[in-house]
């Protein structure tokens, strides 16, 4: 924490932790703004008491109760008419979280709201971001390259959504359990993925949106545990991002994985990424999360790019695309066989779907690899200028203009 | 919470039918309409007439405009409705999903807008 001002670190725990306090005031009080007003005065409070007291020993239930209070405050202040009654209720509600170590952790049931289908997709993801991840507006439109007004006009309208047209605040029962937890999860992995997919930009606040993503996923696992795919996902995030600073050079520019120094991935993030997909097989119930992980963790185990198991690479890509079939994983399959049994046996199947990716660079550049590898140099230069004239990361475009010059 | 269930489709897709196929399609909306009244999620229904049977009415200060047809040309239109009182969107969700005009066209959930009239004007505070 050096270097840090003590208002940054109570800022850092307090958002942390927040989470927990809008979960469960949303859900006594029945009100999302009512919830986050009273939590942000919670943290003024912090902000007063924390530097000279100490952060309390359980941040979350100490947020929570004075939070609680703010929300009492606020009632009592409110004008009592019509809602007398009403205002009258949701005192005694909040009456009930009274011992702190009895408030229950409501986090799922706010992950599930805020996940739910009937929200637009990018109105559960800044949902999801602002209440159980505690992110600012502005954190969010700075991460998503958007205007703060344009993020603070979604969450509104998303919150009036879930007042207005009645999503339940609820972790959705059995028959819908498994329906809702694959939108949980997607939403989880496109966070993750934002903060993965981009090089450019504003970079580290990008990072913070992977670790944002795998924190929550935790969240998911530890409170509705045993769920093949979410512990599936975890092991995929943490396989992933193990990799995080040999994905970039010294420059910046993105390092094709066969490049990177993998001396600088992150070996305690692999062990527990390992560790975790082995946990999520154990439950055994495959899925795409799971099998994706499990090819992360082939490419995490070898010592040398040249070490890697690509027959076993191959398989695995056979089984997701019969399970999630798409002519994104059938190209990874036809690259993973030609490495496995020759660019000759790999060949035919990415001519298989070029018509249906004729306009995806990295079609082009694979089947051009393919047919340097055979020794078809005319062909493999139109495809690797094809490739370039489709590519738009700069990393990628200098690795094919490369190729296409020793042709 | 009281939703409607608005059933839109292509009535243009709407195929001439025999005899037997019609008496299966009657039957599938029957079955449907008393499984909401099983779950006690029923409060009204109807089938509409196609929009070529649509009157459209606009009045101006003092001028009222009369015109034949539906009030906008879309590609499909409102063919029936349902009425529903239910816990929450999820209940909602579910019996939209099951109505046969879920797979003829789309469904279109619209909660009922609540309007506390006891309250009067002080509702607003």
């Amino acid at each position: 924490m050096q270097g840090r001002s003590t208002e940054e670190v109570v800022d850092r725990v307090f958002r942390r932790e927040s989470g927990r306090a809008v979960a469960t005031l949303i859900r006594v009080l029945g009100d999302f703004d009512l919830a986050e007003e009273a939590v942000q005065d919670a943290f003024l409070t912090a902000l007063e008491r924390w530097p000279a007291d100490g952060v309390p020993d359980n941040p979350g239930a100490w947020i929570t109760t004075t939070a609680r209070n703010r929300a009492i405050d606020r009632l009592r202040r409110e004008k009592v008419g019509q809602a007398k009654a009403e205002t009258a209720d949701r005192l005694r509600a909040l009456d009930a979280i009274d011992e702190m170590h009895e408030i229950p952790d409501d986090r799922l049931r706010l992950i599930f709201t805020c996940c739910h289908p009937a929200l637009a997709i990018d109105a559960r993801v800044a949902l999801t971001l602002r209440t159980v991840g505690g992110l600012s507006t502005r954190e969010i439109a700075r991460a998503f390259l958007a205007p703060e007004p344009t993020i603070a006009q979604r969450l509104v309208r998303a919150k009036r959504k879930i007042a207005g047209s009645g999503i339940p605040y609820r972790v959705p029962p059995r028959e819908l359990l498994a329906d809702r937890l694959a939108g949980v999860q997607a939403v989880l992995y496109l966070i993750f993925n934002e903060g993965y997919g981009s090089t450019a930009g504003a970079e580290l606040v990008r990072t913070d949106l992977c670790d944002e993503a795998i924190w929550m996923t935790r969240i998911v696992d530890r409170l509705l545990p045993g769920q093949p795919e979410v512990v599936g996902l975890l092991a995929l995030m943490l396989l992933q991002h193990s990799r995080r600073d040999a994905r970039t050079d010294e420059a910046g520019d993105l390092v094709l994985l066969e490049d990177q120094d993998r001396g600088r991935w992150d070996h305690a993030m692999i062990d527990e990424g390992l560790a975790t997909l082995d946990r999520a097989i154990t439950l055994g119930e495959p899925g795409a999360y799971q099998l994706q992980a499990a090819i992360a963790a082939l490419h995490a185990r070898a010592p040398r790019p040249e070490d890697t198991d690509w027959p076993q690479i191959a398989t695995l890509y056979g089984s997701l695309a019969a399970i999630a079939p798409s002519p994104v994983v059938s190209l990874n399959r036809a690259v993973a066989v030609a490495m496995a049994d020759g660019p000759a046996a790999g060949l035919p199947l990415i001519d298989e779907l070029a018509a249906e990716l004729d306009g995806y660079h990295l079609l082009h550049s694979a089947r051009a690899d393919l047919l340097r590898r055979l020794g078809r140099d005319d062909e493999a230069r139109d495809a690797y200028r094809r490739a370039l004239e489709l590519a738009t990361n700069p990393a990628e475009r200098a690795f094919l203009g490369r190729r296409l010059a020793e042709r | 919470m009281r939703y409607l269930l608005l059933i839109y489709s292509d009535e243009s897709q709407r195929a001439p039918m025999t005899e037997e196929e019609s008496a299966t399609g009657y039957q599938r909306w029957a079955d449907y309409t008393n499984w909401l009244v099983e779950k006690r999620w029923m409060r009204a229904g109807d089938a509409l007439q196609p929009t070529d049977q649509a009157t459209s009415v606009i009045v101006r200060g003092s001028e009222r405009v009369v015109t034949d047809g539906p009030f906008a040309e879309t590609k499909e239109q409102l063919g029936g409705f349902y009425m529903i009182e239910v816990d929450n969107l999820d209940d909602a969700i579910e019996a939209a999903a099951r109505c046969p005009g879920a797979e003829l066209g789309t469904m279109e959930v619209r909660p009922i807008a609540e309007f506390n009239l006891a309250e009067g004007a002080n509702s607003g505070q």
